[in-house]
């Protein structure tokens, strides 16, 4: 059973009198540990079938398959829990809570999980340590570099231990270094056992992926493996 | 989530906005205090009053003239004529019941008083050695009216020690005479008590015998006479005694307003209650209104944090968490005005008390707890809309922050 499975998936945004159809009857599988890069001009729906991948977003019409469950069925808190235990966002603009220190953005999704706070200490600290941000801990968003901010996003992303990471853009805003930092770390965690879908306008990252989808006007136009 | 991890975040939520945070807070505060200052004056003005009538003596029943419906509007209507003079003949009558401990006849006027050169015009009242125990006056010195038969006074006289000391400065005014209206008499007594009585200061009176003032203002009758029931159980008893006597007494017609501290005292209770409840819902709109500002600046606020509740949803927010992190925020703020409230309330109604110690000030129990719930609904209340806008938020758009 693959972990993901797109059944006819569509959607479509109405603006004005104007419809908008950005994905247009996707078919996709995806087995658990595969390493995916999505490439394709702009506006062509990356950003959606990755919110729609990651719950954020309700097909038009179509089926989406999580884990064998039919997520359409899923109310708001299910789709939240399921969003909180099994899949990861990393986001173009980090999207940090500038209020909070970089542990306690790494934290977050275990507060809102509800677990212990002596818990969340020892693994904040240790996924902290494992991304070389131990000094940072303390730190604000507004102290720390593009590529720390991103290892803290990412961090955070993977602290409840997901099957799911889903990155759009992740090294968008970034220089190539740390854009190739963030890369490895993403890569190191879809060989420990991950799912990757990494979203990419840079054709040396996007070739780095086993798997390269090309989008097109809401469609996978080519699906290649290497 | 915890309980403790919701408290957490609201509050590291309000820190990071102080300038924020402060207005919303003393918005809370000022309405807080204002229900507790308020309120804290009304109260004290009711135990003021209330205080004042209880000190006219226990168990009293005060008879006057004429016939009024006290019951029905405020003034008093007279029914029939002019009604007929109360006597000390009444008042005599009056002392045959078991149920009626002590009476006491009283006539009021004023007229000049004189000694050593030095006059003033002063309220006087004619009185009976009863009115000591029935007011619960005390004596400063020397002593009061002599008891005995009321038809044959003595001339003594007992004054006030505001008059006392303006009369006759440092010399002694026992055995002195004093010379009221064309009449001399001897100062017995000085009364120690302050406090007002019929609006009258009594450190500033002279109590003549009752049938002594009757003759010095030549009238044939009585202001009221006070009685004074032997217990609190028999003041109805009481009560129907006088009528019924006073009316045998009138060819049958009872023609005379019998008063007991008790109604008198219920009726100011009410006013000053009733009062008390109006003050404190006036300001108890103004919670109101901060309750409407916690409501904008919150909305503000959510869409300044849009793309702060998108991330929230994709770490795993369900919509009813979200919810409670605002409302959260909210009920901290209005929580948190209302104890800054509570305590400006508290120490302005005891600077009050301090600058007017006649006052008895206070907030009542019921306007403090009243404050506090109503701020903190006021807190639930409004902000819930901006909590429910926040949870309705769109992920997706609010992350691209479109
Ligand atoms: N909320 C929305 N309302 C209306 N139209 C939308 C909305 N979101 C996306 N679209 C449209 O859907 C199409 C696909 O958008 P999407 O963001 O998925 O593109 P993308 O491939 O991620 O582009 P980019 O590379 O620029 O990020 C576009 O035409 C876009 O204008
Ligand atoms: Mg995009």
């Amino acid at each position: 059973m693959p972990m993901i499975e797109l059944d006819k998936v569509d959607r479509v945004f109405e603006v004005g009198d104007e419809q908008v159809r950005a994905l247009d009857q996707v078919d996709l599988q995806i087995e658990a540990g595969e390493y995916l890069s999505i490439m394709g001009p702009s506006g062509s729906g990356k950003s959606t079938l990755l919110n729609l991948l990651g719950l954020l977003d309700r097909p038009t019409a179509g089926r989406y398959l999580l884990d064998g469950r039919d997520t359409t069925r899923l109310d708001d808190r299910e789709q939240a829990l399921t969003r909180g235990e099994k899949i990861g966002f990393v986001f173009q603009a980090f999207h940090l809570v500038p209020r909070l220190t970089a542990a306690e953005n790494v934290e977050l999704p275990m507060v809102l999980a509800g677990i212990a706070p002596g818990l969340r200490h020892s693994r904040v600290a240790e996924a902290l340590a494992s991304l070389g941000l131990s000094d940072r801990a303390g730190h604000r968003p507004d102290q720390l570099s593009g590529g720390q901010r991103q290892r803290v996003a990412i961090a955070r992303a993977t602290i409840m231990a997901p099957e799911l990471l889903l990155a759009d853009e992740p090294t968008g805003n970034l220089d190539t270094h740390s854009g190739d930092e963030v890369i490895e770390v993403l890569e190191q965690l879809n060989a420990s056992g991950l799912t990757l879908l990494v979203v990419t306008h840079d054709p040396q990252l996007g070739v780095r992926a086993r798997r390269q989808l090309k989008m097109v006007d809401g469609r996978i136009v080519r699906d290649e493996r290497r | 989530m915890r309980a403790s991890d919701l408290l957490r975040q609201s509050w590291l939520a309000l820190r990071r906005a102080p300038g924020r945070t402060a207005l919303l807070l003393l918005a809370m505060a000022i309405g807080v205090a204002a229900v507790v200052v308020l309120t804290s004056l009304g109260e004290g003005a009711r135990r003021y009053v209330t205080g004042e009538f209880a000190s006219l003596g226990t168990n009293l029943l005060i008879v006057i003239p004429g016939r009024s419906e006290t019951t029905g509007g405020a003034p008093a209507i007279f029914v029939g004529q002019t009604p007929r003079d109360l006597t000390l003949d009444d008042a005599r009558a009056l002392q045959r019941s078991y149920a009626v401990r002590r009476v006491a006849p009283v006539v009021i006027g004023s007229a000049a008083v004189s000694w050593g050169g030095l006059e003033r015009e002063v309220p006087v009242f004619g009185a009976t050695a009863e009115l000591l125990a029935v007011r619960h006056w005390e004596m400063g010195s020397g002593r009061f009216l002599p008891a005995g038969d009321w038809d044959r006074p003595s001339s003594v006289c007992v004054i006030g020690e505001k008059l006392r000391s303006e009369i006759f400065g440092n010399t002694p005014a026992l055995g002195q005479w004093l010379r009221v209206g064309d009449r001399r008499f001897r100062v017995i007594g000085v009364l120690g008590s302050e406090g007002r009585s019929i609006g009258i200061d009594v450190q500033d009176i002279v109590i003549l015998p009752v049938t002594q003032a009757m003759s010095l203002f030549d009238v044939p009758s009585l202001f009221r006479i006070l009685v004074e029931a032997t217990s609190r159980d028999s003041m109805d008893a009481a009560a129907r005694f006088i009528r019924s006597t006073v009316a045998g007494r009138h060819q049958g017609e009872e023609d005379i307003t019998v008063i007991t501290q008790d109604a008198v005292l219920s009726t100011f209770d009410r006013v000053f209650g009733a009062l008390t409840m109006t003050l404190a819902g006036i300001a108890g709109i103004s919670l109101v209104v901060a309750g409407v500002l916690i409501m904008n600046v919150m909305l503000v606020s959510v869409s300044q944090r849009t793309s702060e509740v998108g991330l929230l949803k994709a770490i795993g927010a369900p919509r009813r968490q979200i919810v409670q992190l605002f409302l959260a925020e909210a009920v901290l703020l209005s929580m948190f005005g209302a104890l800054i409230g509570l305590a400006a309330g508290y120490g302005g109604s005891a600077l009050i008390g301090e600058l007017y110690p006649a006052l008895p000030v206070g907030p009542p129990w019921w306007a403090v707890v009243a404050a506090v719930v109503v701020a903190v609904a006021s807190g639930l209340v409004f902000g819930s809309l901006p909590a429910r806008r926040a949870a309705r938020l769109d992920p997706v758009i609010a992350l691209a922050g479109r």
